[in-house]
């Protein structure tokens, strides 16, 4: 048995604040403040995890194990920790939910109670997925965040939100069980489900795979975590799911749902399947680069702001999987960080989106137009932001991009041209953001409906600065959160090229 | 081999039985004895009579003096007191119970002590069917549980939907009983032998020739197929399901389900076992395993598509519930087929597993169908619309059975899947495990469709719908260990339905 550990009291407090909300809440009012305490509070003791993690430990730390299921074949464990690779998507995730939380004070009016426990059912399913270490556990929040998902999508979505939370349930889960399989399998051989346990049985010789057993599994896993990015061509869920949701779904779902996906690749796929990864690994550089160009066009020919930013994202995990599978500590880390930086960027877009749909009911470009003369604030906060999503120097989308390049390029598994390929999705990035600022921000304020929409409320500042402190603390400082992946990720890189050699 | 002749063993093996007897009488003579008025409550007499049976069982456990089996055969080795026999047990009579409490909510049913005698007994019945270990047994046991059940399905008299799955029941049902009771006969005509694991013996060295052993598994299975609705004995399935009164159909979809499956296990180990599980010393063994294993595993994998394909289109949730329930049929026999090329038993104690989880969220749907049905009249899905406004914790009672039948975490319905699909892959069953994904998906969205239908759509009567004491505890009990089973209790009772799957394996 081992002592509790923050990160047990960290992911646990979002269910503590669900069911003290249950018994205490009595009106709206209550859920709502309750959730959003309950997740800044979430915030703080995050923080603590990173005040208290080590940095010169490359393995899990803060470690909780306890036996929950011993048969006489299999263990199954309550194991959960942290460790450089998943310390700042914890702390991403406890820094989205304050946000879309606050974010919903006002645009949601319709059952009002369900809809933050839902929100906070999402905050402890999608931490849960963070930092559990046994893939039993894994696996069971990874399906618990579908249901608050759909229900977020099918509930306060727009017009065509049901179907979009189906195909988005469906989509995902088909994946999922292929996964599951894998992970039965996995366990069947190793006798226990806790990864840990299973790499050191691999790296003393115990446990091995066969090479093409090696692959099926890891495409098993490849393909759950690939829908979920999404990677091209699995990504037709994510327009449909990311305009119908209301804006804090889109937030969280580009925010963290989406991590989700790359984080796997790198905790589960990488260290289990080495001698695959590397097999896969100029495939799904291919997969990526295409995702990149296709994602950034796409986005090009949107007319619909949020349509827009959605398929942004598309063409941003492309530049996470290309690092991850550049399969060296630049490439990794630099994806990693970009994940974070992503989930603030996009995070920020979907939200200054939002704010302008709750003024004109609109989500269309033509309906705008030199919004800046209405709002200066706003569209001054959201240039910012969009410099950002861009990866303009300086912010924090930059750094991440940056590094990311770096790493494919000094990549073995992927072809040198992939490089240029990608570093042409910048480019585009830059055109299609631009444009759309230039058609919604800049201009003429010709048309009527624009003329006095009143600029940023109290509460929506408090929601865009965070963000902006986030872009300029990455941005600037950007040593200060590799410095917590170098350990780690460093470990992951050796482990993968001693095992895939070794055969 | 001989049979245990301790006095106290045996009557303490059929202690439940004899209580349940008890209690019928004791309901019967109330019905007599207490005024209209005071008879409103005669299901609290039998509902939380038999769970106390229940909560009984669990404690009284097995003897724990020798897993031997000779300590485990009472009464003429008409009865084995073994753990597997105590945990289907305790899943039919808290069945039984529950369904007690849900048939409180149905006023035309809640005075009538009959009614509640008539369930008593077909739990007996049950009961029974999970530790009979001698043909006679067997099928006393069998037809006990379904006589019963055919009068129950048909008892509303006024109405003909009830009264035609009555009638309906009744004939694939003894037309079954007929199949299986030839079977029975042939393999006793053969060897001479009633007992379960005596004939196993026999069986096994060659008693029976080869063609004999093919018709006599063949006949047997169809009784067993029909009982627990696989494909493609399963067309009774849907319209007894809708015309019964729906604490019946509960009934149905779970003590005689869970009861039978118990059995098969039982039956299918124990006459035609896998050779490593006979004495070494035996000469001339014959394996007919391979025959039940594969006939498991093609009955499963038409169960599970044919019953999801066909849900699909359901707009009744009654009939809905009932393609649900030949499609779940399917995922238990893939544990079936997992059981016999694997001495841990991990197979088996998965099935264990899946049947009391699936008791207990079968109850909760069709707890949450009766309130809905009788403050509404209707049992079409689209009446639910809206569900969530009218009746908050209904709703997500109800989301919780469906999240569990889908297999979504944490509802106990994963655990269940999780156990039975990892047993399939261990025992190099990765196709079957694979079918059953596929599966689980088709699955999800019908039972998506309810959960939309509950939440998403807007009702046509806002007004909440009435739920009485009675439904609360029911509701209360069965969403608990849906909940519990799923995630802390999960340890508890995965070792339980284990040592049931152990007890599978103690042979002669």
């Amino acid at each position: 048995m081992g002592d509790i550990s923050l990160v047990t009291v960290v992911f646990m407090l979002p269910l503590a604040g669900l069911l003290a909300l249950l018994i205490l809440g009595r009106s709206e009012q209550h859920y709502r403040w309750g959730a959003l305490a309950t997740s800044l509070v979430t915030l703080g003791a995050s923080l603590l995890l990173v005040k208290n993690f080590d940095t010169s430990v490359s393995g899990l730390q803060m470690v909780h194990k306890v036996n929950w299921i011993s048969a006489d074949t299999f263990t199954i464990r309550y194991y959960v920790g942290v460790d450089g690779i998943s310390i700042w998507l914890i702390v991403l995730t406890a820094f989205i939910m304050p946000l879309a939380i606050l974010s919903s004070f006002t645009s949601i009016k319709d059952r009002v109670r369900l809809y933050f426990m839902f929100m906070l059912l999402m905050e402890w399913a999608m931490l849960g997925v963070f930092v559990a270490q046994d893939l039993f556990l894994f696996y069971i929040f990874w399906e618990v965040t579908l249901v608050p998902m759909y229900f977020l999508i099918g509930i306060w979505g727009a017009e065509q939100r049901i179907y979009a939370a189906v195909k988005f349930f469906l989509y995902t889960m088909a994946g999922s069980l292929l996964m599951l399989l894998a992970i039965l399998w996995l366990g069947n051989e190793a006798h226990t489900f806790s990864v840990p346990e299973i790499l050191a049985q691999m790296e003393s010789g115990e446990l091995s795979f066969s090479t093409s057993t090696e692959r099926w599994l890891f495409l098993a896993f490849a393909i759950a975590f690939a829908i979920k990015v999404p990677m091209w061509p699995l990504h037709s869920w994510l327009p449909d799911a990311h305009v119908q949701a209301p804006t804090a779904g889109s937030v969280i779902l580009a925010g963290v749902l989406l991590k989700m996906g790359t984080y796997g690749f790198v905790r589960f796929n990488l260290p289990l399947f080495p001698e695959a990864s590397k097999t896969f690994a100029p495939y799904i550089a291919v997969l990526a680069v295409i995702g990149i160009i296709y994602g950034a066009w796409v986005s090009y020919g949107q007319k619909d702001v949020k349509k827009l930013v959605a398929y942004s994202s598309i063409s941003h995990l492309g530049f996470v999987m290309l690092g991850i599978f550049a399969l060296n500590p630049a490439g990794i880390q630099g994806g990693i960080l970009q994940m974070v930086n992503h989930g603030i960027s996009t995070g920020g877009l979907f939200l200054v989106v939002g704010m302008l749909y709750e003024r004109r009911h609109t989500k269309l470009m033509s309906a705008f137009g030199g919004i800046w003369q209405a709002m200066p604030l706003y569209s001054g906060m959201a240039l910012v932001i969009v410099l950002s999503s861009m990866g303009l120097p300086g912010l924090n989308g930059f750094v991440g991009e940056f590094t990311i390049l770096l790493g494919a390029a000094g990549s073995d598994f992927i072809n040198w041209w992939f490089t240029p390929l990608a570093a042409l999705g910048v480019i585009l990035a830059a055109i299609y953001m631009l444009y759309m600022f230039n058609t919604v921000f800049m201009g003429a304020l010709d048309k009527e409906e624009n003329k006095h929409l009143p600029d940023l409320r109290w509460q929506e500042l408090w929601v865009l600065i965070p963000i902006l402190v986030a872009v300029f603390l990455i941005g600037l400082q950007a040593g200060f959160f590799f410095k917590y992946m170098d350990g780690t990720v460093k470990a992951l890189v050796d482990h993968v090229s001693v095992m895939a050699s070794g055969r | 081999m001989t049979f245990s002749t301790d006095a106290q063993a045996s009557v303490i093996a059929i202690l439940p039985e004899i209580l349940m007897v008890v209690l019928a009488v004791a309901v019967l003579v109330l019905d007599v004895f207490w005024r209209v008025r005071e008879r409103v409550e005669i299901g609290y007499v039998a509902g939380f009579g038999l769970l106390g049976i229940a909560a009984l069982v669990w404690l009284i456990g097995t003897p724990q003096q020798s897993g031997e089996l000779s300590d485990q055969l009472v009464l003429g080795g008409m009865i084995r007191h073994d753990d597997l026999a105590q945990i289907f047990r305790v899943m039919v009579i808290v069945a039984g119970g529950l369904s007690c409490l849900i048939t409180m909510g149905m006023d035309r049913l809640r005075v009538r002590g009959d009614f509640y005698a008539l369930v008593i007994i077909s739990v007996i019945g049950a009961s029974l069917t999970a530790a009979a270990s001698d043909l006679i047994m067997i099928f006393l046991a069998l037809e006990t549980l379904s006589i019963t059940l055919y009068l129950l399905a048909g008892y509303l008299r006024n109405d003909d939907k009830s009264t035609e799955a009555g009638l309906k029941y009744f004939m694939f049902g003894a037309f079954a009983s007929a199949f299986t009771l030839y079977g029975l006969s042939l393999v006793y005509g053969f060897t001479g032998e009633t007992n379960i694991y005596r004939l196993g013996r026999v069986v096994s060295t060659g008693g029976l020739n080869d063609p004999a052993v093919v018709i006599a598994l063949g006949l047997v299975m169809v009784g067993f197929a029909f009982k627990i609705s696989a494909v493609p004995f399963h067309f009774w399935t849907p319209d007894v399901y809708e015309g019964a009164p729906t604490p019946i159909t509960a009934l149905l979809s779970t003590a005689s389900k869970a009861a039978s499956l118990g059995l098969l296990l039982r039956f299918l180990l124990a006459v035609f076992p896998p050779p490593d599980l006979l004495p070494a010393a035996l000469d001339g063994v014959k394996d007919y395993s391979v025959l039940w294993v594969e006939l498991a595993a093609v009955l499963a994998v038409v169960s599970m598509s044919l019953g999801n394909v066909l849900a699909l289109v359901q707009t009744n949730i009654k009939r809905l519930l009932a393609y649900s329930t030949i499609a779940h049929a399917g995922y238990v026999l893939v544990g079936v087929a997992a059981i016999s090329t694997d001495k841990s038993g991990d197979g088996a104690a998965a099935v264990a597993f899946y049947m009391f989880m699936y008791v207990l969220t079968n109850i909760l749907a069709f707890a949450v169908v009766i309130l809905f049905a009788d403050a509404t009249g209707s049992n079409e899905i689209r009446d639910l619309a809206g569900l969530s406004r009218r009746s908050p914790w209904l709703a997500l009672a109800m989301t919780l059975a469906l999240l569990s039948l889908a297999g979504i975490p944490p509802a106990a319905g994963f655990v269940g899947k999780f156990l039975l699909f990892r047993a399939a892959i261990d025992s190099g069953l990765v196709w079957l495990a694979l079918v059953g994904m596929i599966n689980v998906i088709i699955g999800l969205y019908y039972y998506l469709v309810i959960v939309k239908v509950m939440y998403m759509d807007l009702p046509q009567d806002e007004a909440p719908i009435p739920v009485s004491l009675a439904h609360v505890w029911a509701l209360s009990i069965s969403s608990a260990g849906v909940v519990l089973f799923g995630t802390v209790l999960v340890s508890p009772l995965l070792d339980w339905a284990t040592d049931a799957a152990h007890a599978l394996y103690v042979m002669l």
